[in-house]
């Protein structure tokens, strides 16, 4: 394999693997520091225990999602640095923006909080966890406006061989970027929210902590159904704004080959990429694509025979990770409207609670099917219509990445294996056991 | 101008990093050597635990700012160092991650794997920055594209090895100043008799390096040519060299602990503003032709993104030695065993 395959595998893993840890960073934050400020109000020790409990998964969560990030950022310079020198002038300022407004206040408050349970007064250490919890998102909000700015660049002039920023407000400011922070971060809190039903499931299929599993279970419902609302609306307003700026990654996510006036929508397609056609598309909506892209039925939709071939993202995996994604994102809103109905009988309803139990791979699937939608129908653009990722990887060996890709397979699969573990059997203990270690 | 000062700027990240992850990577490669027991480990990790996490910020943000004012010149470094800077990458994760879990299951095997992970993911970094740096002050083979022309070995040549120990040093003498500073009893007095056998160490190859940094870089013909850049020399090496070097043992004979550490941390501060204030106006000289070297004009972002970006750093930077001087005036007490089974910090 070339450069090139190896250092895009070797980025893929390593987003995919920190794309596995970010979100319950994001969600699990805000749950941790409402339950303390419950604690702070109301003095009910049941919310600080809340705190501790689901703290010690958010410490573990966090540490993998911290240390994986770093290498993601080095990764720019280290396998592709042709992009880094083109870009570096918009790009790199925004990572370096991100780590100075976020990333020191989120890694250095999130120590005051794990080491100051008994040193910090309750409001102060609230306080700290609310300073994680907003720096996490912001962190988020900063390396989302820098994806923003790859999938669609503005602001920039190409000047002295490079893009050079004209405008840091438009790169700032511009819609393709928020709506990609509400989408990402409505991920995440669904995501957070479906992780905590899933363990207090557990408990209360067994009848055991039942009131403490239960405010839990209440709040992680809250968030997810909330979110799984504005994720469905925003996430068409997102396929929309995709629609305008890219094109063909609408038609690669629909696999839409002829352009089409009134295009349909249909239920059922496989693409067959090697013909430029889908061998099989049933259930055919008139009208129903161009009406979700253009707001209007009989709107034209430009099919993917409209781009030059070497221009187009792989259209199966797009057309795959797309539709897994919507699929999953009525799901979730289905299991939340109907979690809502049962709040006040959850102990009562074993089945709802076993769904809830096993869902949990859901939106973690759902979050990287999004993230691979995003990055593979962006190609075989690095930064979209101005420079192409086979003209970003670093003049380096291929043995190099060779090596580099197999020690962080080995190494964060490992990672993986114990972090997992560490999760599971912090969660299945649940708090009493947690009482008794502490005295 | 303001190409200058990004590379002031560039240097005193550099340096602030060192000077505070330097600690816990000592203390990282000195636990195997300083540790007896189970609580001597734990009052090791204990001393770091509320730190090791925003000083490894300083990195990032070292990184992230080579990034955003100099991007030639971090696609150039980070790529030529490749298999270098993965190891370090790697090992801080192993670091990372050893800090984060050893102590979440009560297993004496499982607790033994973090240890090694804390021990390789401490020691690696410690040399391997030092051997980085010391390439950088002696020049990589860059070419007039800016490919890197050798490999992980080509780095371990013995400037570049006599960088990697002093580097160690520096940060085994800093950490066990501050596992002196944190504990008391037995552990404490292991800690001082260790930081005064390795300062001795510390000042033979600190001088080696000094004298061999005459033959194999170019760092002091920069100064002399340059009269501005002369000062450097003239000021850092006296004060915050030898000075402090000096007064570091002064105060551990006084058993002045805080104030050693702080003797320590001009040191490495010292160290770190001599080499780079060295390379000025280059960031990474070429070894195969000055003319091929990335210098802070042919590498530096635009001047609207030097400024947007030097607005953010003088606001923030700021603000954030504020919190972490808090955290660390905070957490200022020593760690006793007494303690450890209360804590809920890792």
């Amino acid at each position: 394999m070339d450069v090139l395959m190896l250092s895009r595998l070797q980025f893929a893993a390593a987003t995919i693997f920190h794309f596995l840890f970010v979100p319950l960073t994001l969600g699990l934050s805000i749950l941790i520091a409402i339950m303390e400020t419950r604690y702070v109000r109301t003095g009910d020790e049941e919310y600080k225990n809340m705190a501790k409990f689901w703290g010690k998964i958010f410490l573990i969560n966090f540490a993998i999602g911290v240390v994986t990030g770093i290498t993601l950022e080095f990764q720019f310079g280290t396998n592709w640095s042709r992009y880094s020198t083109y870009v570096g002038d918009i790009f790199g300022s925004l990572l370096a923006i991100e780590a100075t407004l976020a990333f020191f206040l989120e890694s250095t408050f999130i120590a005051v909080w794990a080491f100051g349970w008994n040193k910090l007064s309750p409001r102060a250490h609230a306080v700290s966890i609310w300073l994680v919890a907003i720096a996490s998102n912001l962190s988020a909000l900063w390396i989302l406006i820098a994806n923003s700015w790859m999938q669609h660049p503005v602001g920039f002039t190409i000047r002295n061989g490079r893009a050079e920023l004209t405008d840091f407000l438009a790169v700032v400011t511009q819609p393709f970027a928020w709506h990609t922070i509400v989408h990402t971060l409505s991920a995440a809190y669904i995501l957070s929210g479906f992780f905590v039903m899933s363990i207090c499931a557990y408990h209360l299929l067994r009848k055991q902590h039942i009131t403490f599993f239960t405010k839990s279970f209440r709040m992680g419902l809250s968030l997810a159904l909330i979110f799984s609302v504005v994720e469905i609306v925003q996430g068409h307003m997102h396929g929309a704004e995709v629609a305008k700026v890219q094109p063909v990654k609408l038609a690669a996510m629909e696999s839409l080959w002829e352009t089409t006036a009134a295009a349909p929508q249909y239920l059922f397609l496989i693409p067959d990429e090697a013909n430029e056609r889908n061998s099989v598309s049933i259930g055919g909506i008139p009208g129903a694509l161009s009406m979700l892209a253009y707001h209007t039925p009989d709107a034209t939709v430009k099919g993917l025979k409209d781009f030059p071939k070497e221009e187009r993202p792989p259209v199966t995996l797009s057309f795959l990770s797309f539709r897994v994604m919507v699929a999953l994102g009525f799901l979730f809103l289905l299991l939340t409207v109907v979690g809502w109905f049962k709040r006040n009988k959850l102990v009562e309803s074993p089945g709802y609670l076993k769904i809830m139990l096993y869902a949990v791979p859901l939106p973690y699937l759902a979050a990287e099917a999004g993230w691979t939608l995003a990055e593979v129908g962006r190609q075989p653009w690095v930064v979209y219509g101005i420079m192409k990722t086979s003209d970003a990887v670093s003049p380096i060996a291929s043995s190099q990445v060779l090596i580099s890709l197999i020690a962080f397979i080995g190494i964060y699969s490992l990672l993986g294996a114990a972090a997992f573990y560490l999760i599971i059997s912090h969660a299945l203990k649940g708090p009493q056991v947690e009482a008794v270690a502490a005295s | 101008m303001l190409e200058s000062i990004w590379f002031v700027l560039w240097g005193v990240l550099w340096a602030v990093y060192f000077m505070l992850d330097g600690f816990d990577l000592g203390i990282g490669t000195l636990m195997p050597f300083l540790a007896k027991n189970e609580t001597d480990k734990r009052l090791m990790y204990h001393s770091m635990g509320p730190y090791w996490n925003g000083n490894e910020v300083w990195l990032i943000t070292a990184g992230g700012v080579t990034f955003a004012a100099f991007p030639a010149t971090y696609a150039v470094m980070f790529s030529g160092l490749y298999s270098a800077l993965m190891l370090i990458l790697f090992a801080l994760i192993l670091r990372g991650v050893a800090n984060e879990f050893r102590d979440k299951v009560d297993s004496p095997r499982w607790r033994g794997i973090w240890d090694a992970c804390l021990f390789i993911g401490s020691f690696a970094p410690a040399l391997l920055l030092g051997v980085a740096f010391a390439n950088i002050f002696q020049g990589i083979p860059i070419d007039q594209a800016g490919v890197f022309q050798g490999n992980l070995f080509s780095l371990l040549n013995p400037y570049g090895l006599m960088g990697g120990v002093f580097f160690l040093l520096l940060f085994t003498v800093h950490g066990a100043v501050w596992l002196a500073l944190k504990t008391e009893g037995d552990l404490h007095h292991r800690a001082a008799t260790l930081a005064a056998k390795l300062w001795m160490a510390l000042v033979v190859v600190a001088v080696a390096f000094l004298v061999c940094t005459w033959f194999y870089t170019r760092l002091y013909d920069n100064y002399l040519r340059n009269p501005f850049l002369f000062m450097v020399p003239i000021v850092v090496i006296p004060f915050l060299v030898v000075g402090a070097l000096f007064m570091l043992r002064v105060y551990m004979a006084r058993g002045h602990w805080w104030k050693t550490w702080f003797a320590s941390s001009a040191l490495i501060v010292g160290v770190t503003l001599f080499g780079v204030a060295g390379l000025y106006p280059n960031l990474l000289p070429s070894s195969l032709n000055p003319a091929y070297s990335m210098t802070i004009f042919n590498s530096a972002s635009s001047p609207l993104t030097l400024k947007i970006m030097l607005g953010v750093a003088l606001t923030l930077v700021p603000i954030i030695i504020v919190y972490q001087s808090w955290v660390y005036h905070f957490f200022k007490d020593k760690v006793r065993a007494a303690d450890l089974a209360h804590e809920e910090g890792y």
